[in-house]
């Protein structure tokens, strides 16, 4: 039909006279008008037959998750109508649907399995945006359900519908829309398959509530139909041959080389391959953010904490080298900063499961795509083993240059300016008495930092934090997912006042489904980092960096969770060992110096060189 | 101090001048150990990815032929900052395959990553950049030019030159079909364009390589 402008309009016809109906009378109308019955009407005889609901329950338990994190509402209620039968599949229902992501994004960081998120159409989809975003960008397999509006009912803007799926299109690795019950278990194989194979990430599937309903005899797929189905997705796990030989050829000829390991690492559970492979060739060890636990850090040949707050032994390493040896990790900017002074006398051997990874952010010597673990156990017997006496002139100066950026902290004292309580303090005796074996799950800003520096780390997967993202809130609901994920740890969420009033609501989760968290919580009454910014780089303009806070005992009570507190560094251990008395969840508030800042600190543009390692040059 | 390797403000074009906060605040940056570094003075700065020549690239890609594998590919380009100059989408013989043409500004490093983030696309089954292969590369023009008495003559036989086809004449118009190079069509668009273009469509560029090789081919499951 052709619209033209200016054109009389027509009388109106004798059916839409009769009816409000948009095309009364054809199957369509008649389609959109059921759906909207049944929209309002859910009182149906239970029906027993195997249906899309049960799919999904079946697939998901077929993928080896025992838990999941979901909120309900109308069109996903279908699916909670059958979940009483599926008793194996523990449910926990949290209280907004961010959190449910961020908890399914915490079990699958420690757990290394998929991590199952679920909500409702229309707000509850949206909500869990910002969790897929952060498991995006962290590169953490998830695979993210909601329900959405009958299929006659898509595109009419009914209740609680939303472009679900064309918001998670540029911030998942895949998305579907499912609209026919048939298509479900091939659909959520493929999903869980998609998440966890090659560079992991979330994967959303939106179903309609039709679908849920409909009767279904459709037989999952065996693994082998899954990848025969996906003839776009084929990762490349194993490195070419020859760029092996390249790199060894660079670490034979290196003589201040750097291993640079990041998530990757942890991914593909290659921390053994990587200690053995950094023994052999007798370098030294950096790690990223994510790659935080990827080698004890007891362990002689680990180095530290890089990028923007890393160690400045560290960062002094890299800007000295000759050789980066990069694996699983992305040259991030909090990495590099300015990426023209960075690393200025090094070649670089990056390897990555992305292809897109390399080359993206700085230029490279030796690309090579390939799972980490794979890639160190086909280099390793490559490389010729390297004496530790001939980098002994190298290894002095790193152990002085360690020492001199160590010594110069002063976490060790307890106590900053006037004797007030040090956030990085009581960090390191939260490390210290959990004997380094807990998860510990950081939200952002300053206390994400200072666990990353401070805590100890000596396991693989102990250490959770929103990296690329930076999502503030993380961390209480990420802790719970861990908490699920390693029920043989101890789990701690260590989170600002900032970030912890904006997902406290998941202390009532805690407490409903007994989840064992010890939340420290940081309160130095401010957004520190926002505050230390603004100290630094705008001129002491501090707006909105106060932040008021209530009463967190009192509230942590309101929850029925038990809470201490400690405001003195002698206050500090008493606190921590009350708080892993309990069983169950607990809360500490430390109510730490107010203007504490993080330090070294990278200027955001600026090159490693520039680190500003204090403020006035003085009581820091 | 001229062995220093972290001195930032030796490096010709680096950004740290030395007019950092940390400077001016007497914080100290790094300092390692001069003798310990490699014995050249001054490092270069390290090259960014790309910065090279831009040039227009034309990639194909073979895609499945999904719901919203249009929109996957669109949106993909737009957040990640590729510009696209025109983008052709058709069938293949395969009946769930689809085959796009993308053509697009920049230098081959930026095109290269371009390419290598289309293949992170689930449903993009192979992507190859042909702008240095030999090609032949085909556009399809129709224009509805403004015609009068005594210039539709002069009009038809414009078309003709360009080995074109006049599809429909009117009162005041006529519709001419175009094939050929995109230069080609380009050429006669701007030939015709002082009598009065009064509508304009191009299909943009589909490209096929020349001889026996294909990209279907190397995608048959």
């Amino acid at each position: 039909m052709t619209i033209t402008k200016g054109e009389p309009a027509k009388p109106p016809s004798p059916t839409s006279r009769r009816s409000h109906v948009p095309g009364d009378g054809t199957p369509n109308a008649a389609a959109v008008e059921q759906a909207r019955k049944s929209m309002l009407n859910d009182a149906r005889p239970r029906n027993r037959t195997r249906i899309g609901a049960d799919v999904v329950c079946e697939a998901i338990l077929r993928q080896g998750a025992d838990v999941f994190f979901s909120y309900p509402g109308g069109v996903i209620l279908p699916l909670y109508d059958v979940l009483g039968d599926y008793p194996e599949l523990r449910h926990i229902l949290v209280r907004h649907e961010q959190g449910g992501a961020h908890a399914a994004d915490g079990y699958a960081r420690v757990t290394g399995r998929v991590g199952v998120c679920m909500g409702t159409s229309g707000p509850g989809a949206t909500n869990l945006v910002t969790g897929i975003g952060t498991a995006l960008l962290d590169s953490v397999p998830m695979v993210a359900i909601t329900g959405n509006v009958p299929s006659a009912l898509i595109g009419k803007d009914a209740f609680q519908e939303i472009d679900i799926n064309g918001i998670t299109l540029p911030m998942t690795k895949h998305n579907y829309l499912v609209r026919n019950a048939d298509d479900l278990p091939r659909v959520i194989a493929e999903a869980f398959h998609i998440a966890r194979t090659g560079r992991p990430g979330p994967v959303h599937i939106d179903i309609t509530k039709d679908a849920l309903q409909q009767e279904t005899n459709a037989p999952h797929p065996t693994d082998e139909e899954v990848v025969a189905g996906l003839p776009g997705f084929r990762p490349n796990l194993d490195a070419n041959g020859r760029q092996l030989k390249l790199a060894a050829a660079e670490l034979a000829r290196a003589k201040r080389p750097v291993i640079l390991a990041g998530h990757g690492v942890l991914h593909a559970e290659a921390w053994d391959d990587l200690v053995a492979f950094a023994e052999k060739v007798q370098v030294p060890v950096a790690h990223t953010l994510l790659g935080v636990g990827v080698i004890d850090e007891t362990h002689p040949l680990s180095y530290g904490y890089m990028g923007m707050h890393g160690w400045k032994h560290v960062n002094r390493a890299i800007q000295s080298a000759d050789l980066l040896f990069a694996i699983g990790m992305r040259f991030d900017d909090r990495v590099t900063g300015n990426v023209r002074t960075y690393a200025p006398y090094a070649r670089i051997v990056h390897v990555d499961i992305d292809p897109a990874e390399i080359g993206k952010n700085v230029a490279v010597e030796v690309p090579i795509v390939g799972d980490a673990g794979r890639v160190l156990r086909a280099l390793t017997p490559m490389v010729e083993a390297v004496d530790p006496a001939v980098r002994a002139d190298y290894f002095a100066e790193l152990a002085e240059w360690r020492r001199d950026s160590e010594g110069s902290s002063w976490h060790g004292s307890g106590a900053w300016r006037d004797g007030l309580l040090s956030a990085d303090y009581v960090v390191s005796r939260i490390g210290e008495l959990t004997e380094h074996k807990a998860t510990y799950v950081a939200d952002v800003g300053q206390n994400q930092m200072w666990l990353a520096r401070y805590a100890g780390f000596r396991q693989p997967n102990s250490h959770v934090s929103s990296g690329g993202l930076g999502t503030m809130g993380f961390s209480v609901p990420a802790a719970m997912g861990a908490a699920l994920g390693r029920p043989d740890r101890e789990t701690w969420a260590i989170t600002g006042d900032g970030g912890f009033q904006m997902t406290f609501q998941e202390l009532m989760t805690l407490t409903q489904d007994k989840i064992p968290v010890k939340i420290a919580l940081f309160d130095n009454k401010k957004l520190g980092m926002i505050r230390q910014w603004q100290e630094i780089i705008y001129a002491g303009n501090y707006h909105s960096a106060h932040l008021l806070g209530p009463d967190y005992l009192k509230l942590a009570e309101a929850f029925g969770i038990p809470a201490f507190r400690a405001t003195t560094p002698d206050e500090v251990d008493d606190a921590i060992r009350a708080a892993q008395a309990v069983d169950g969840p607990a809360l500490i508030w430390f109510e730490i110096a107010e203007e504490q800042n993080v330090f070294p600190m990278m200027p955001a543009g600026k090159g490693l060189s520039d680190l500003i390692e204090n403020w006035d040059g003085a009581a820091e | 101090m001229t062995a220093n390797p972290n001195s930032n403000g030796q490096v010709p074009g680096g950004t740290g001048t030395g007019a950092s906060p940390s400077a001016g605040a007497g914080a100290a940056r790094t300092d390692p150990a001069g003798a310990a570094g490699p014995a050249h003075a001054a490092p270069p700065p390290r090259a960014l990815p790309g910065g090279g020549e831009t040039r227009r690239h034309t990639l194909i890609a073979i895609v499945l032929d999904k719901p919203g594998v249009l929109n996957r590919v669109s949106s993909l380009m737009r957040a990640r900052n590729f510009n696209i100059d025109s983008l052709a989408v058709s069938r293949t013989d395969q009946p769930d395959v689809s085959r796009m043409t993308i053509t697009l500004h920049g230098d081959d490093v930026a095109v290269e990553q371009a390419a290598k983030q289309l293949y992170r696309l689930i449903d993009v089954l192979k992507v190859q950049d042909v702008t240095s292969d030999s090609t032949i590369g085909q556009e399809l023009a129709l224009v509805k030019i403004r015609a009068t008495e005594s210039t539709r003559g002069e009009i038809l036989k414009l078309v003709d030159l360009a080995k074109g086809r006049v599809l429909d004449v009117a009162d005041e118009s006529i519709v001419a079909e175009v094939t050929g190079p995109e230069s080609d069509v380009d050429q006669f668009v701007a030939l015709v364009r002082g009598y009065g273009i009064k509508e304009l469509v191009r299909t943009g560029a589909v490209v096929m390589s020349r001889g026996s090789s294909s990209i279907e081919e190397a995608v048959k499951r």
